[in-house]
């Protein structure tokens, strides 16, 4: 029998694609429910108007992760209090794609964004290591030749390698550990180039899940929201 | 005018509104939503005594505005920016003809700004030169998210708003001023995208091209136009309110654009009524880069916040500012000084 804790770990697979950061620990996931084989899942984002299209993925995204529990025949998951609420939760639950939720105002699905964002994610992450090397006194001749096997294991190391096997990026132990968004190799010129961009996107990434988190705080009036969401 | 320890500041207040968001204009679901959600950021990013009541918050007087920005605000000059959201509102969120009833009371303290929608097409443009004539524009600020019958949004880069730069070009209006995302068309794009501005920033090379909240949430890929687009601006408004919830991360965005952008692009502005410029202007002129910062990035000196609170928009906006006033000021915006180019993520 599915329960509620088996629904908000299948929910912890989910990301947000712009924030790099699960839906439970952003505090996004209002309420679980579990019944025989169907399961009931309310989500809420920090304003009205969050972009429907990063809505819309969340919705799907956690309704996919949902119904890939055993056991779990129907899964229907809502997302409260958000201009495109009714579009979006009516298209998923029908499984219909982006273009049959919202006919007429986009030309294509999302798998463009989605891979967009993810690449951004993939920079974010990889800064946060290599910061790591260079205020412990490497250089960036020295990380440059860095091979994924010479990084300390850890979750953000962890995060890196899974998330290179999403993108189709040599994951392999032998693999240099820093590359461009698109897996390319990188020199010691580059790297530099490189990280003075990859601190832009983390501090872009990591500040505005901070202000995310702030807003829904003030909209929902909740103390921690990794606290409501458990 | 602000002083503090013998320095002193010309203050622009680069982004300030004048609504009308109470329940009796709200047309629709929507029209309470965009308010609510405006109040949510003043309730997060405010110190506990700058923050309203949502029934003032809805609808403030002329007088709180006066107060506010003039009498303990600092500002010297403020510059309206008008919201049509006509779809949300019955009257209009903040029009330009409602910002021009408050101006004309009070000569010289405000700069009125105009705004277009490509989406008129060429019926616009009419009507579009005859507000620009009326109230002597020099700039417009446009809301590419605007939602207009079933449309969520535009791109600038379109046919359709060539036609309307063109015509500020024409006009000598020079200035625009834009709000990025959160929706736009096609949805499947990411909405926050300031690419289309790129494109324009490069086709009107004689136009001022203000990105308002930086670009924000997207700081990285305005950064990156900004390094290679000199007629690109950044507005401060919403960032600068880290200040005080936040001064790390505001350090981290500050420091960035000085190096990307440098200080001669950038804006202040408060985006009243979300928040108030008494205490940004206080804070910022207060704040410093923390020490264990300062290996990656330049410290702010007077003259940095002096063209940031007032010199810069002044130079835009062809002020005069006093010449006690004046000390620090670019002639000219300086180049980008961002490194060279490498694809951003």
């Amino acid at each position: 029998m599915t329960t509620a804790q088996d629904v908000l770990d299948a929910l912890a697979g989910v990301r947000d694609p712009e924030l790099d950061e699960p839906l439970t620990d952003l505090g996004f996931v209002a309420e679980v429910q579990v019944g025989e084989g169907r399961v009931d899942v309310r989500l809420r984002l920090p304003t009205y108007f969050c972009a429907p299209n990063f809505a819309w993925l969340m919705v799907h995204d956690a309704r996919s992760a949902v119904l890939a529990l055993d056991g779990v025949q129907e899964a229907v998951v809502k997302l409260d209090d958000h201009c495109a609420s009714a579009e979006i939760n009516s298209g998923v639950s029908r499984s219909a794609g982006f273009e049959q939720t919202f006919p007429g105002e986009t030309t294509g699905e999302l798998d463009e964004l989605r891979e967009k964002f993810a690449r951004k994610a993939f920079v974010a992450r990889q800064a946060r290591v290599c910061d790591v090397l260079l205020r412990a006194g490497q250089t960036p001749d020295e990380v440059v030749l860095l091979r994924l096997s010479d990084l300390e294991p850890g979750p953000d190391q962890a995060r890196c390698v899974s998330l290179r096997a999403e993108l189709g990026i040599d994951a392999s132990p032998g693999a240099q550990a820093f590359v461009a968004p698109d897996g390319r190799a990188l020199d010691a010129a580059g790297l530099k180039r490189w990280l003075r961009i990859a601190r832009l996107v983390r501090l872009s990434v990591e500040g505005n899940a901070g202000l995310c988190r702030a807003l829904l705080k003030t909209r929902y009036r909740i103390g921690d929201p990794q606290e409501v969401a458990a | 005018m602000y002083e503090k320890d013998g320095e002193r500041y010309f203050i622009v207040d680069g982004h300030i509104h004048f609504w009308d968001a109470s329940p009796a204009n709200q047309a629709n679901k929507y029209g309470r939503g965009f308010i609510n959600c405006f109040y949510d950021y003043q309730q997060n990013l405010s110190p506990p005594e700058y923050k309203w009541p949502l029934e003032k918050f809805e609808k403030y007087s002329e007088e709180d505005l006066i107060h506010d920005i003039f009498e303990v605000g600092y500002a010297d000059v403020a510059i309206f920016q008008p919201t049509y959201l006509t779809d949300f509102y019955t009257k209009g969120f903040n029009t330009t003809e409602q910002n021009a009833a408050v101006a004309e009371k009070y000569p010289g303290r405000f700069i009125l700004n105009g705004s277009f929608d490509p989406r008129d097409g060429e019926a616009g443009l009419e009507p579009f030169e005859a507000l620009v004539e009326r109230y002597q524009l020099k700039g417009v600020k446009l809301y590419t998210a605007e939602w207009k019958g079933k449309s969520r949004g535009w791109r600038l880069d379109s046919p359709e708003a060539y036609l309307y730069l063109d015509k500020c070009r024409e006009l000598g209006v020079r200035n625009v001023h834009l709000h990025k995302g959160p929706t736009i068309w096609p949805l499947n794009r990411d909405a926050f995208d300031v690419s289309d501005v790129d494109d324009a920033a490069t086709d009107f090379p004689e136009l001022n091209f203000i990105v308002e909240h930086l670009g924000l949430p997207r700081l990285e890929d305005f950064c990156w136009i900004g390094t290679q687009e000199p007629n690109v601006y950044g507005g401060f408004s919403v960032a600068m309110a880290f200040l005080y919830t936040r001064p790390r991360y505001f350090a981290q965005i500050i420091g960035e654009l000085c190096y990307w952008l440098d200080e001669d692009r950038l804006l202040f502005g408060s985006d009243y009524a979300i928040w108030q410029p008494k205490w940004l202007v206080e804070r910022f002129v207060d704040f410093q880069i923390p020490d264990d910062m300062l290996g990656e990035y330049a410290p702010l000196t007077p003259d940095v916040k002096r063209k940031i609170l007032g010199l810069n928009a002044a130079r835009l906006y062809d002020l005069e500012v006093p010449e006690e006033l004046n000390a620090g000021a670019a002639t000219t915006a300086g180049p980008a000084i961002g490194s060279e180019p490498v694809s951003p993520a």
